[in-house]
C-alpha cells in the first residue's frame, strides 16, 4: 500500500467550503423528475401512468438485461410521464411526480433484523441489491448488482472508494464522518457476498476526521482503512487500485482482472439501507458548492430534485458561470438548471465567472507538463497532434481509448488546449471507425 | 413556469472546469524574470548601452511579430511574452558594441523567418534568437568584436563597433580565444564566475546565470535535466581531454567560459526545440555537450553553444521517439499475455 501512483496534480482543493457541515435533511420539494435511466444501461420502461398515486419507494420503472428498477423518491401523483432534460445533456424519458408531503411509505419496504440479514444467501443479497436499483454512486453509474454478481470468484481485494480527489466535493467525507458504521456495514455485505475476509477503505489524508471516525469502527470487522496522499485523481478507479494492490488493471480489461473490485462509499451505505431497512435508492447526500454561494451545503436529497432547488436552498451572490453536475475536474456543465439530481449526482458545483479561462487559438508550446501529470502515463501532447490527422490508427498508435479523461493534462497545461475535449472527440473517432469496419462485415 | 424558475447565461464546456494558474504568459514572465540578472551584469561590466541593445532588440522582436500577425490577418498573440524572451535573448548574444541596425535585422530573422513563419509559438524548429544570431554572424567582425571591460572602457550609448575600434586597445580577445590556442585565459578564474571578462552582453556571469537558473527551478519552469546533461558532459569531457594543464582548471575555464552557462540554462532548455520526454532531454543535453566540445575544440570558430544547440535542435523530433513512459496497465497486459 506504500506507493501510490503516478502523475496527478493537485488543484485547489476547496473543500473548506463544506467539509465542516454536517449532513441536512433537504426538505421534500414540491415536484421531482424522476429519469428512467440513472445507470449504464438499457433505460427503465414506466410501470406507472399519469394520475397515478405512488408511494414513496414504490418501483416506478424497471427493464430486463443491463438495468436496476427506478422507485419514487416521494409519495404523491404521476404528473405526467414525458421526457425531460437529463444531466447528460440529452432529454430522457422521466415519471414527474407531484409530492403531497404525506411521506407514505410504501408496505414492501421492511426493515431485517440482523438474524434475517444472517440468514439470506448471497443470490438474495444480489437481488435485494439489485431491486433496491443500486448503482455506483461516484459518477460512473454502473449497476451494483452486475458487478458483484460477475465478480464472485475472482475478487479477492474489495476496495471501498471514500478518496474523493474531486475539488469541492464532501459528500463522502460527510458521510464517512457521520455515518461509518453504515459504510463499514455495507462493506461488510461486500466482503460475505465475495466470501472475504478482509476490505480496504482507501481514503485521502486531507480527511483526518473521517479517517478518525472510520478507525474506531472497523474494530474486528476485517476491514483496513487505508490512508493516501491528497493528489487527483487518487478515487479514478485504475489509480486506486494501484495505490492499495500495486497492480495495474490491464488496459482495456475491468478490475476483475487482476481480483479488485471498488465501491464507492456512498454505494455501500445504499446497500447497508437495502439490506437492514429494506430501502431502495431513492435519496443520497449532494455536496452543493462553489466559489458563489453564500451558504454551501452537504445535503440528503431526493433523488429527482432539481438543480434550481439545490441552488436555492444555499443562495448564490452572483449569476453562475457555470453550473455542474460533480466536481469541477471531470463534472459535466448543466445548461437546464431544471435537470433532476439522479443517482450518481455527488455534487452540484456552482462557479462564479472568476473562474472564466479561455484563450484564443491555443497552441502547444511543447513543455511536456502534461506527460508529467498522466496518471495513465500517456502523451497528451502526441495525442493532441494525432487529433489533427485523419487517421484512425494514428489515434489508437498513442493509445486514445486508455484516457479516462481526468483532466490533468488540461487543467496543467499552460497553454490552455482544449485537451479532453479532443480526446473526447478522438475516442468517438476511433468508436464510430470500429462500429463503422463491423458494419461493413456484416 | 415552476419548471424554469430562472435564467441565467451558464456557459458549457468540456471538463476540467478549473485551471492551474501557470500559463504560457506566467511561464515567459518568469523567464524574464530570470534573465534579469545577467542583464544587470551586462550593464555593469560593459556599460549603460547594453540597455539601449537589449531595449531595441526586445522591441523589435515583439514589433516584428505583431506586424506579421497584423500583415496575414492573424490575432496578434504577443501578450505571451515570448517575443520578449527571444528579444532577451537575441541581445544577450551579441557584443556589447553591435549596432542597433543589425540587431533589428537579427531580431526580423529570428521572429519573421524562424518563428512566425513556422506557424509562431510553439511551432519553430530551432530557436530564433540563436538563429538570429547565426544570421547575424554575416558581420563576422561586429560579432566578434569584444570590449575591455571595467568602467573605464565602458561603452556609452553614443558609442557603436566603428568608434570602440578606433580606439586603439579598446578590444580585447575572449578567454575562449585563449584557450582555442590550447592556453589558460589570462583572467583569474573568480573574474570569470563573476562575469568581469569580455564577451556577449548576457553570457559572462555565470555567478548571475545560477540565480536565474535557481530561479527557473524553483518556479518549476524548467527541470535539472537539460542543464545538468549540457554542463555535466562538458565538464566531463573537458576533464577528460584537457588541452591545457592542469586539467581541473581547464575544465572550470570551460565551464566559465563563452556561452554554456547561458547555453545550457536558458537556450537548450526551450520548451519548443527540446524533447518532452525526460530520457529524450537527457541525451539532448548530452548531445549538446558533446557538439559544444568538439565545435571548441576542433572548430574554426572557438565558441561552440550556439551551434550545438541549433545542431540538436533538428534532432528533437527523432529524440521525442526514446523514453516514451509505458502507459498504464501494458505492463499488466504483457504479463498476462506471457502466461
Amino acid at each position: 500500500m506504500a506507493f501510490s501512483f503516478f502523475g496527478g496534480v493537485h488543484p485547489e482543493e476547496n473543500k473548506w467550503y463544506t467539509c465542516d457541515r454536517p449532513l441536512q435533511e433537504y426538505p421534500e420539494p414540491d415536484v421531482l423528475v424522476i429519469p428512467m435511466s440513472q445507470h449504464i444501461g438499457a433505460p427503465c420502461k414506466p410501470l406507472v401512468k399519469k394520475g397515478d398515486l405512488v408511494k414513496k419507494g414504490q418501483k416506478i420503472g424497471d427493464n430486463t438485461g443491463l438495468c436496476v428498477p427506478v422507485h419514487a423518491s416521494v409519495s404523491g401523483k404521476v404528473k405526467a410521464v414525458e421526457a425531460k432534460p437529463h444531466t447528460s445533456g440529452v432529454t430522457m424519458m422521466s415519471v414527474v411526480i407531484e409530492n403531497d408531503h404525506q411521506s407514505t411509505l410504501h408496505e414492501d419496504i421492511q426493515p431485517r433484523t440482523q438474524e434475517q440479514v444472517d440468514a439470506l444467501t448471497t443470490e438474495e443479497l444480489i437481488s435485494i441489491i439489485r431491486e433496491a436499483g443500486i448503482v455506483g454512486m461516484g459518477g460512473a453509474s454502473f449497476p451494483t448488482h452486475v458487478k458483484l454478481s460477475g465478480g464472485i470468484g475472482k475478487v479477492d481485494t474489495v476496495i471501498v472508494n471514500a478518496g474523493e480527489c474531486e475539488p469541492y466535493i464532501t459528500a463522502d467525507d460527510r458521510l464517512c464522518r457521520d455515518m461509518p458504521e453504515k459504510v463499514i456495514s455495507g462493506l461488510q455485505i461486500i466482503m460475505r457476498i465475495f466470501g472475504l475476509k478482509e476490505g480496504h477503505i482507501a481514503i485521502e489524508n486531507n480527511k483526518p476526521e473521517a479517517i478518525r471516525a472510520l478507525k474506531a469502527q472497523v474494530g474486528g470487522t476485517g476491514v483496513v482503512v487505508d490512508v493516501f496522499p491528497a493528489m487527483y485523481p487518487q478515487g479514478a478507479e485504475k489509480q486506486l487500485i494501484q495505490a492499495v494492490t500495486g497492480k495495474q488493471v490491464p488496459s482495456g480489461g475491468l478490475p476483475a482482472a487482476v481480483g479488485c473490485a471498488v465501491f464507492n462509499a456512498a454505494t455501500c451505505k445504499a446497500i447497508h439501507d437495502a439490506v437492514y431497512d429494506g430501502m431502495p435508492l431513492i435519496q443520497r447526500i449532494v455536496t452543493v458548492s462553489g466559489d458563489i454561494l453564500m451558504e454551501p451545503k452537504n445535503l440528503i436529497v431526493p433523488i429527482g430534485t432539481s438543480f434550481n432547488d439545490l441552488m436555492d436552498a444555499c443562495g448564490h451572490s452572483e449569476n453562475p458561470y457555470k453550473v455542474l453536475s460533480g466536481g469541477p475536474m471531470m463534472g459535466m456543465a448543466q445548461y437546464d438548471l431544471s435537470v433532476p439530481t439522479t443517482k450518481g449526482v455527488n455534487a452540484v458545483t456552482i462557479l462564479g465567472h472568476k473562474n472564466r479561462y479561455t484563450v484564443k487559438e491555443p497552441q502547444c508550446i511543447r513543455c511536456g507538463k502534461c506527460i508529467e501529470v498522466c496518471p495513465m502515463r500517456l502523451m497528451p501532447v502526441l495525442m493532441y497532434k494525432a487529433l489533427f490527422t485523419n487517421d484512425v490508427n494514428e489515434l489508437n498508435a498513442v493509445h486514445m481509448m486508455d484516457c479516462i479523461e481526468c483532466g490533468c493534462c488540461a487543467y496543467n497545461c499552460p497553454a490552455a488546449l482544449p485537451l479532453v475535449l479532443g480526446f473526447r472527440s478522438g475516442k468517438q473517432r476511433i468508436r464510430d471507425a470500429a462500429a463503422a469496419a463491423a458494419s461493413k462485415k456484416v | 413556469m415552476a419548471q424554469m424558475k430562472y435564467y441565467y447565461e451558464l456557459t458549457i464546456s468540456s471538463s476540467p472546469h478549473v485551471h492551474s494558474p501557470v500559463t504560457t504568459r506566467t511561464i515567459m514572465r518568469d523567464v524574464i524574470i530570470a534573465l534579469l540578472p545577467a542583464l544587470l551584469g551586462g550593464v555593469i561590466f560593459f556599460g549603460s548601452r547594453v540597455l539601449i541593445v537589449t531595449t531595441v532588440s526586445v522591441a523589435s522582436c515583439v514589433f516584428f511579430e505583431w506586424a506579421y500577425c497584423k500583415l496575414t490577418k492573424r490575432n496578434s498573440k504577443t501578450y505571451d511574452l515570448s517575443a520578449v524572451v527571444t528579444g532577451f535573448l537575441l541581445s544577450y548574444v551579441c557584443p556589447p558594441t553591435i549596432d542597433y541596425w543589425m540587431i533589428v535585422l537579427g531580431a526580423l530573422f529570428a521572429i519573421g523567418l524562424v518563428k512566425m513563419l513556422f506557424g509562431g509559438i510553439g511551432r519553430n524548429v530551432v530557436n530564433p534568437a540563436l538563429a538570429g544570431r547565426a544570421f547575424m554572424f554575416s558581420w563576422p567582425v561586429a560579432m566578434s568584436t569584444w570590449v575591455k571591460v571595467g568602467f573605464d572602457n565602458a561603452v556609452t550609448i553614443q558609442d557603436n563597433t566603428a568608434s570602440v575600434l578606433a580606439v586603439d586597445g579598446a578590444t580585447a580577445a575572449t578567454p575562449l580565444a585563449a584557450m582555442h590556442q590550447g592556453l589558460l585565459p589570462d583572467v583569474s578564474l573568480l573574474d570569470m564566475f563573476l562575469g568581469n571578462v569580455g564577451g556577449c552582453i548576457g553570457e559572462t556571469s555565470v555567478l548571475l546565470l545560477l540565480i536565474g537558473f535557481a530561479y527557473l527551478l524553483w518556479r518549476k519552469v524548467i527541470t535539472l535535466r537539460i542543464p545538468v546533461a549540457y554542463i555535466g558532459t562538458v565538464a566531463v569531457l573537458t576533464f577528460l581531454f584537457p588541452m591545457g594543464q592542469p586539467r581541473l582548471l581547464w575544465m572550470a575555464y570551460q565551464l566559465c567560459g563563452g556561452g554554456l552557462m547561458l547555453g545550457a540554462i536558458f537556450m537548450a532548455t526551450d520548451y519548443v526545440t527540446s524533447p518532452v520526454t525526460a530520457k529524450g532531454q537527457i541525451v539532448y543535453g548530452i548531445g549538446c555537450g558533446l557538439l559544444t566540445v568538439l565545435i571548441r575544440y576542433f572548430g574554426g570558430y572557438n565558441e561552440g553553444v550556439s551551434y550545438a544547440i541549433l545542431i540538436m535542435n533538428f534532432t528533437v523530433v527523432l529524440l521525442d521517439r526514446i523514453g516514451r513512459p509505458t502507459k498504464y496497465g501494458a505492463s499488466a497486459k504483457r504479463k498476462e499475455a506471457a502466461k
